[in-house]
């Protein structure tokens, strides 16, 4: 019997658990799943909580409704992989041995790397919402905060998906709207990037939006320290941005448990071939998701697309054959713009965002890189989607390696 | 696309003056571009920081590092990295390296 065993019940672990186990003959191949956490958190949905449309129930499940049969569920963590034995140690002292490792273990934010994030006013006038205590901490504090200067803020790329910061602010300001305060609040967005769009064709069709939402941007933003008391944002050249509420976006880093094993870089992601998803230094570990150093966005979308053309790929590899080139950094993305609208984007390694319709050219119904009310509902709908087809590894008809189709050229 | 002369080398540049094709390159062009970023003279610390985002730029798919790859990959702080390329240094160290601009994915 040979054994694949999955570090992380997350999007990659499970999907990839869900996608194996009908791929693989259940004599020849047993699965292992391993996590210290029994819930799974649908991440997207973090972004709807502080302003109260969506609440915990809405984004988590047990972890154990999306195992597959015939896959082993271990609640535990991984204390240290072992590549060069092909084990697994495990925190309560044991240890599981693999034929072939696939690491799914995510990203995190790290407050603490930014002096003055996380002291005395962490919760209080500095906030987040990339964690579910986060999130919801912050809706507790909208609900009743009187307006002031808000201010978004990305310490360092690359975070978990990139246009979540904007369309927080994007959805504050609708938020504000509708209780009547937007006249009170000023909304900032400090980048360390030189705008809130950076691609050509993006920023050309886009660019006007945080204007004409009078969101005030500051480009190559890089903050060095925060002054809780003073409550200012401090940039290495020693610039300032004062705020009355600090919406931060820490610093992410891949788990401790890849640095303790000798697999990351410097932010401890694993490097991988970046479109086999193979470790470059292992010939039997894959990493999936937001773990694996990607140059591409650290999304589910991503690794929906990765897995798509994996399934095909491990069944060569168990066969002895090579691997196929076959993930093309494909991703999709739906961007809530607030007031009940959306944007879409498409794109993958070589190809920036362009504008057209999507799936279907010329038809949609969803509208890449234009606002609209078809794609909100997109991103409304895609919830469902998600706890229903993507995450137990059903297949959506649409193509996995990105098409030029429907798409204008600018 | 645009082409410039740069050094007494035709380049090609893209709107906001970034080199496209990091292969035309060479240490002349960079002090070029150096001096346009207002930085005279390009010293062997300046020269630390191009020379390992040229040679990382492979391994991440032409992109150019961030700020915390290269502090990590150098030992230069980031502080330093302010102080040898004002206002900026990862998007004035990636055009000097002849590299693109560091993007977001929109």
């Amino acid at each position: 019997m040979k054994r694949l065993l999955i570090i992380g019940a997350g999007t990659a672990g499970t999907m990839i658990a869900n996608r194996l186990r009908r791929a693989l003959d259940v004599e020849e191949w047993n699965i292992t799943i391993v996590d210290p956490v029994e819930t799974h958190y649908y991440q997207p949905g973090f972004l709807f909580i502080p302003f109260g449309m969506y609440s915990k129930n809405d984004v988590v499940k047990p972890t154990r409704d999306f195992i597959p049969v015939g896959a082993d569920f271990v609640k535990a963590a991984a204390d240290l992989i072992e590549p060069d034995q092909n084990r697994v140690k495990l925190a309560d002292g044991r240890t599981l041995g693999y034929d072939v490792l696939v690491i799914g273990t995510g990203a995190y934010i790290h407050p603490e790397e930014t002096p003055g994030l996380r002291e005395q006013e962490w919760g209080r006038s500095i906030h987040e919402f990339y964690t579910l205590e986060g999130a919801i901490a912050l809706a507790r504090h909208l609900r009743t905060w009187q307006g002031g200067r808000l201010v978004v803020n990305v310490v360092e790329n690359p975070i978990k998906c990139p246009v979540a910061p904007l369309e927080f602010i994007m959805l504050a300001d609708w938020f504000f709207h509708e209780k009547g305060l937007r006249d009170r609040v000023e909304l900032v967005y400090a980048t360390p990037l030189s705008g809130a769009f950076t691609k050509p064709i993006a920023s050309k069709h886009l660019g006007y939006i945080l204007e004409q939402k009078n969101i005030e941007v500051v480009p190559d933003f890089v903050v060095e320290h925060v002054d809780p008391d003073a409550k200012k944002l401090v940039h290495y050249d020693e610039s300032e941005v004062e705020y009355d509420l600090l919406v931060t976006i820490p610093l992410h880093k891949g788990d401790e448990l890849v640095a303790r094993s000798g697999l990351g870089d410097e932010l401890n992601y694993v490097p991988v071939d970046r479109h086999t998803l193979l470790s470059k230094t292992r010939d039997n570990i894959f990493v999936f998701g937001d773990a694996a150093a990607l140059p591409t966005s650290k999304a589910g979308s991503v690794i929906h697309y990765a897995v798509d053309g994996f399934v095909e790929n491990f069944l060569r590899y168990v066969d002895g054959l090579d691997l196929l080139p076959s993930f093309d950094g494909h991703a999709n993305c739906f961007i809530e713009s607030g007031f009940g609208k959306g944007l879409l984007l498409d794109f993958n390694y070589e190809v920036e965002p362009l504008p057209g319709r999507y799936p279907l050219p010329g038809v949609g119904p969803f509208a890449l890189l234009q606002e609209s009310e078809m794609n909100h509902w997109g991103k409304v709908m895609f919830r469902w989607m998600y706890w229903n087809i993507l995450l137990k590894g059903k297949e959506l008809p649409l193509p996995a390696r990105m098409s030029m189709m429907g798409k204008w050229a600018r | 696309m645009a082409t410039k002369v740069i050094a007494g080398k035709e380049v090609q540049i893209n709107d906001e003056g970034f080199m496209t094709d990091p292969a035309e390159w060479n240490k002349e062009i960079a002090a070029a571009i150096a001096v346009e970023e207002g930085i005279s003279a390009l010293t062997d610390a300046h020269w630390k920081v191009i020379d390992f985002c040229r040679t990382t730029t492979a391994g991440l798919g032409g992109k150019s590092p961030t700020l915390r790859q290269i502090t990590a990959g150098t030992g230069v702080s980031t502080k330093e990295l302010f102080s040898l390329f004002p206002k900026g240094p990862a998007k004035k160290v990636a055009k000097i390296a002849g590299l693109g601009k560091p993007e977001g994915c929109v």
